[in-house]
């Protein structure tokens, strides 16, 4: 370089030094700037798988949400001075969500509950709705009321006052309480029937009567509540204006238009309106359940008040995971051994096999084979699940089999051969024994696996550990102990076998007798 | 020579490509120990495979007693049986199998293939193990036995079903010379019982000592006794 260009290096250096120290200077009053203005933004959450009315993606846009709720944060954006921002959120995690701070607010039919008020920080009510209970319509005669339904399943959407009414109602009818993750099988499973009746809001089970039909509503209501809104617990002044907004809404009618537009006006609502205008006090709801609410019991109170139902729910998992993994063995026995004796034609069939089952998710598995084919074979949904994990964990125990199977020494094969042997014996008895020794430990593997995965078939609405840990953790409104009362279980359960294993491999180690 | 128990005919084998017998011809009389002899490569333990029935030629006949395989064609099931009744192997490596004890490796194809009773299979194993001296390994893994325990515990295994022929891959491979002395003693006395032995190896006193008759191959075919 040149001593010209050297000096001319020199200045661009300098000056770019300057330009970034002012960068730096201008970006940080910025952020001095926002931190004293409020927020530009509402974020707010719901779920939109959910639907409408609530919120659903735009079926001309899907990147942009409608509903009522849609147009209440939109409502309440306008009159907070700033811009509403949609997250998604899955339902069942909304309120733990909202109470970590993901969201601003939280606006998806969520109930006004002493757990919820005990949680997070509630707006007035906005919406009144009924519990109602739909039926197949050869069946309006015969299930009228929760009452009429001993010994019967009926569905709803877990985490709700629904499914806590319906277990009051499990303790006093004896009915069966069938928990779902969404509002939309419920009623599918009652037209296809299995269940016999659904516990649900009057706006989903209308909703699902104009769109699947097949069942009737029946014309009392179980039970009243109210949607409110949620915050973090520490966001009350936010809730105080909203609050604020929401009673501006009711006076000039613009909520009204907005229920109106989405058709879910109804004679309750001005009652609603003029309770919340005249600043009466409106009780949260509650389900049938008249013990003491677990919000307000000590943690040793409630953990042994659930502890029953864990355990309940971890005899499902030990029981599906156990004959979920003897039945994966069988298949996966099979299926190796036709990947190592078949023709072509069986490998080619096997491998297929194999690579679907492992190369797509298991929730869609379980979901084809409980929602997809129900038209075709209706599966109970404890059989769906345990075929489900079966299937699904038989491709991974085929792949262990046949490379255990692969791993025996062809000397061995040859000189159980030449002692006579056939070929089926010379598998049973020499390859076969010796394979098993070799997969034991990626089995137990997969076994603990599988107890862990079996916490999927929640879907299909088997009420395992997990999904009822879940339940008391949104009851209880923390996961503190139901955390670790679950992770305790689980660890009772898998421990016993990976000590199983560890006993076996060191007893084939050792002389036979 | 005596009744013949083996006899080889102009057998050719070939793998992929590579031709590793062209036209083996040799007989074996009953109560001959014969070494086959000759350098790596020469096809000696393919022979052995071959009269086994483990590998099958193109081309050529094997005749154990009644019992003929026809090179290019496959041997049926039924030929199969009846060859493995006639036949014992005792492979190089032994091959025991790792899961089972001596005496239920010695046990396993009486019980399974000749339908022998339990108590019989052991009562016989034990008078095997016994006499190649390893009845004390009896309960013994495979994992567990030394080298010259576990041969003996293979001549075993392949005596069991009572074979007219033993074939035995490179049995002195891994043997040092006291334990190639008993060796060849035992064989000896295997002779006795009116057996036949069909021996692969490469130790040249070994065979000058122990064989009746030795055969040599020499890139395929047999260049002498």
């Amino acid at each position: 370089m040149s001593i010209k260009g050297a000096a001319s290096g020199a200045r661009h250096v300098r000056f770019n030094v300057f330009r970034v120290t002012l960068a730096l200077v201008v970006m940080a009053g910025a952020r001095v700037a926002t931190a004293a203005q409020p927020p530009q933004e509402l974020v707010w959450a719901g779920d939109s798988e959910g639907g409408a009315p609530y919120v659903e993606a735009d079926p001309t846009r899907p990147d942009r949400v409608v509903g009522f709720e849609v147009e209440i944060a939109d409502l309440l954006a306008r009159g907070l001075g700033r811009t509403p921002r949609f997250i998604n959120i899955t339902f069942s995690s909304l309120v733990q969500s909202i109470a970590r701070g993901d969201a601003d607010l939280g606006l998806n039919g969520i109930e006004d509950t002493p757990a919820n008020r005990a949680a997070l920080a509630t707006t007035v009510p906005y919406y009144k709705f009924r519990e109602v209970l739909s039926v197949r319509a050869s069946d309006t005669q015969t299930y009228r009321t929760l009452a009429d339904l001993r010994g019967r399943r009926v569905g709803t959407l877990g985490g709700t006052v629904a499914y806590e009414i319906l277990l009051g109602a499990a303790r006093e009818y004896g009915v069966q309480p069938v928990s779902f993750e969404d509002d939309t099988h419920p009623y599918t499973d009652l037209v296809v029937g299995r269940v016999d009746a659904v516990l649900l809001d009057n706006i989903l089970a209308e909703r699902m009567l104009k769109k699947v039909g097949g069942f009737a509503i029946q014309p009392d209501s179980v039970a009243v509540g109210h949607y409110v809104g949620v915050l973090a617990p520490a966001n009350v002044p936010l809730r105080a204006r909203i609050d604020e907004l929401l009673r501006a809404a009711m006076r000039d009618g613009s909520l009204e238009r907005i229920l109106r537009t989405w058709n879910i006006w109804n004679a309750d609502q001005p009652e609603l309106h003029r309770q919340v205008l005249a600043g009466e006090i409106i009780p949260p709801t509650v389900g049938l359940d008249t013990a003491p609410s677990v919000t307000t019991m000590s943690g040793f109170e409630a953990a042994r008040r659930y502890l029953p139902s864990l355990l309940r729910a971890s005899m499902i998992t030990i029981v599906l995971s156990c004959l979920s993994m003897g039945l994966a063995v069988a298949v996966g026995v099979l299926i190796a051994t036709g990947r190592v004796y078949g023709n072509r034609v069986v490998r080619a069939a096997l491998t297929g096999y194999v690579e679907l089952m492992r190369g797509t998710p298991i929730l869609l598995q379980l979901f084809v084979l409980y929602y997809g084919i129900a038209a075709a074979i209706r599966l109970p949904a404890f059989v769906a699940a345990l075929l489900g994990l079966a299937l699904n964990y038989a491709a991974y125990e085929s792949e262990i089999y046949r490379s255990a199977l692969e791993a025996i020494a062809t000397g061995q094969l040859e000189a159980a051969r030449t002692l006579g042997l056939t070929e089926r014996q010379v598998l049973t008895l020499v390859r076969g024994p010796q394979a098993l020794r070799l997969a034991l430990a990626p089995m137990t593997n997969d076994f603990v696996a599988l107890l862990k995965d079996s916490s999927l078939v929640s879907v299909l609405t088997v009420l395992e550990l997990t999904k009822q840990t879940q339940i008391f953790a949104t009851n209880l409104g923390s996961w503190v102990i139901p955390g670790a009362l679950c992770a305790g279980l689980y660890l009772l359960m898998s421990l016993p076998v990976s000590m199983l294993a560890r006993r076996l491999e060191q007893r084939w180690k050792a002389p036979t007798e | 020579m005596s009744a013949t128990v083996l006899r080889m005919s102009d057998v050719h084998l070939r793998r992929g490509a590579r031709q590793i017998l062209t036209g083996v011809s040799f007989e074996v009389g009953r109560g001959e120990l014969v070494a086959l002899m000759g350098p790596s490569g020469s096809g000696k333990t393919t022979v052995l495979r071959a009269i086994a029935a483990l590998e099958p030629f193109h081309r050529g006949r094997i005749a154990i007693d009644d019992v003929t395989l026809d090179g290019g064609s496959p041997a049926s099931n039924e030929t199969l049986r009846r060859l493995r009744r006639k036949v014992g192997m005792v492979f190089q490596f032994h091959c025991l199998f790792e899961h089972m004890s001596a005496m239920k490796n010695v046990c396993l194809a009486p019980v399974h293939v000749h339908g022998v009773s339990q108590a019989d299979a052991l009562k016989r194993g034990r008078e095997l193990l016994s006499a190649l001296g390893v009845e004390h390994r009896a309960d013994a893994l495979p994992r567990e036995l030394s080298g010259g325990e576990a041969q003996r515990v293979a001549i075993a295994r392949a005596l069991a079903v009572d074979p007219q022929l033993l074939l035995m891959d490179e049995p002195t491979a891994s043997l040092d010379p006291d334990r190639r002395e008993e060796l060849g003693r035992r064989l000896r006395a295997l002779l006795a019982d009116g057996r036949t032995l069909v021996v692969s190896t490469h130790d040249e006193e070994f065979a000058r000592h122990f064989a009746t008759r030795i055969v040599r191959l020499q890139s395929g075919v047999v260049a002498g006794g």
